[in-house]
């Protein structure tokens, strides 16, 4: 039971990351009707740029809150100034041209930034700085309550309340939910569309900064293509929950990251990445908009 | 010159080989509750397209208070003070009768991000105003009540008002209204044109509303302009545009000699 208990907490603090990176993908196709495939690759240079800035700053082993605050800090506003000269330069100019073409352009900007990255960083693993010590904060009979999810879960919680607010309260979420709903007939009332579409792509690239910080902090390894496998889980994550719906991207990852937890813990870890893709699978067979999405029929 | 509020000077609209309206011309004056009138396809929604920047004239331009608005995108003539409605309804549907409203005030609202997240007074009170502003829009076509229901599970009929709600919302000038009594029966029709007058009054504000009813453009209209394959026909009092040789003929086509 205890073990259960403590793969609940690993898999729900492995969902939390998904969550935050599969929150930028629903985003943006909620609002632009397009999979931001380069949004994986900007994680990853957010990971980048918080290991660089904390070598300059010499913080690398200096363990801490300050460390964290100043690292997450770093990476989203790297990762949203990336995600706003994406959008300006390879997006907006085909804001007019068929879906098609976006798409194929998502994938050579990602593609680009990948290997940009190999050639700018080097293909071999760095380490992350040491952002947090990982001891046992809690413990709850034999359940430990361990720093690193504890982070994990309170950054995102954070970030998740803070998108939350933003969506629901401010004038430029409702804006977003306006754009998402009808961009001609937003701008007609006032609305600037394009403003509203760079102000996503920020939105969602600062939360994969958040990712790559609190990824990195779990798994010190980073390397240009690292954003891949955990992109290509998010943004199943968010196919699962309903792309384009907020909630259901948090929900799908949850999903993602318990089952990945308990697939290695119950079956083997051979099947973690067969599983989450047979998720999808199924997923497309059974209910193709997803666990929240909202399935139209086009009237004729 | 200083009463004409919107004025367009011979805007054509080519689509490819089709010119759905050619060098028109006319002008509304300030507070004047004007139609638009036409048969099927004579062009009259591709003027407001081209009225409120969504489409951008093939040649001429359109005036407002004697400023152009060539090149401006439909956000920016929105600001300047012209909105509209549409023939098919088109609410956002997903969000509730409030957020319709409130999204439509935005432009007049300063406050910045870091306001928002950090729940300054500054950001609290334009809030306030512009949500205490939505609702008194909404009473006026009684319907406050269903603020916070989502507004696709509005009747018909209210969805229209809805739309008309969403347009004052804007501060405008000016407003549009495309096919306002479309789909209504004939008292809903009458209260409709009854409170457009009255909202014309109360918010001194300009109305261009194009009609396929005749009769409900006759009733209320000051000046109409009638429109057939993209060319002004008519124009003038209800009295005269009924009277007219050409506008009997537009509508009911000519008579072949027997």
């Amino acid at each position: 039971m205890q073990d259960f208990i403590q793969h609940i907490i690993n898999g729900v603090s492995l969902g939390s990351i998904y969550a935050l990176i599969a929150l930028g993908y629903t985003m943006v196709y909620g609002i632009l009707k397009m999979i931001n495939f380069a949004h994986s690759d900007v994680y990853m240079v957010g990971a980048f740029a918080a290991y660089y800035f904390a070598r300059f700053l010499g913080i690398e082993n200096n363990p801490g809150i300050a460390t964290l605050i100043t690292l997450l800090v770093v990476a989203m506003v790297c990762c949203s100034l990336l995600g706003l000269a994406i959008e300006r330069l390879a997006y907006r100019p085909l804001r007019k041209a068929p879906k098609l073409n976006i798409l194929i352009t998502a994938i050579g900007v990602s593609l680009f930034l990948e290997y940009s990255g190999q050639v700018v960083f080097g293909a071999d693993p760095k380490v992350f700085p040491e952002v947090m010590k990982d001891f046992v904060l809690f413990k709850i009979g034999d359940v430990e309550l361990k720093s690193f999810d504890i982070t994990v879960l309170l950054v995102s919680v954070i970030a998740m309340l803070a998108l939350e607010f933003l969506i629901f309260k401010t004038k430029i979420g409702r804006a977003m939910r306006a754009v998402s709903s009808n961009a001609s007939v937003a701008s007609l009332l006032g609305v600037n569309p394009d403003r509203i579409i760079a102000f996503t792509f920020i939105v969602g690239s600062s939360l994969a900064g958040v990712g790559s910080v609190l990824v990195g902090m779990k798994y010190p390894k980073i390397d240009p293509l690292m954003g891949m496998m955990i992109g290509l889980k998010a943004f199943v994550a968010a196919v699962l929950g309903g792309i384009g719906n907020v909630g259901g991207a948090v929900l799908g990852a949850l999903i993602m990251g318990l089952s990945e937890e308990m697939v290695v813990a119950y079956l083997s870890s051979t099947y973690r990445d067969a599983f989450a893709f047979g998720i999808l699978i199924i997923i497309l067979i059974f209910r193709p908009a997803g666990l929240l999405g909202k399935y139209s029929v086009e009237k004729v | 010159m200083s009463d004409v509020l919107l004025e367009a000077k011979n805007i054509t609209m080519q689509f490819g080989g089709l010119k759905a309206v050619d060098s028109l011309a006319f002008q509304v004056k300030q507070g004047q509750l004007a139609g638009l009138i036409g048969p099927n396809g004579a062009g009259k929604t591709t003027v407001f397209n081209m009225l409120t920047g969504v489409y951008q004239p093939t040649s001429g331009a359109v005036f407002l208070e004697g400023q152009s608005l060539q090149g401006l995108k439909p956000y920016e003539i929105s600001h300047r003070g012209v909105t509209r409605t549409f023939q098919n309804i088109r609410l956002f549907k997903g969000l509730t009768v409030l957020d319709n409203v409130l999204i439509a005030g935005h432009q007049h609202m300063r406050y910045g991000l870091f306001a928002a997240l950090l729940q300054t007074p500054h950001f609290l009170q334009s809030e306030k105003d512009l949500h205490d502003k939505a609702m008194e829009l909404l009473k006026i076509f009684h319907l406050d009540t269903k603020a916070h229901e989502p507004s696709c599970s509005l009747p018909y009929g209210e969805q229209r008002k809805l739309e008309i709600v969403r347009a004052l919302a804007t501060d405008p000038k000016i407003i549009l209204l495309d096919e306002p009594a479309a789909g209504m029966n004939h008292s809903e029709t009458h209260h409709l044109m009854e409170t457009i007058a009255k909202i014309r009054d109360q918010f001194k504000l300009t109305v261009l509303l194009i009609e396929h009813d005749m009769k409900l453009v006759m009733g209320i209209c000051e000046n109409i302009i009638v429109l057939d394959h993209g060319i002004k026909i008519e124009e003038g009092t209800p009295q005269k545009v009924q009277g007219s040789q050409k506008v009997i003929e537009a509508y009911l086509g000519v008579e072949e000699g027997l």
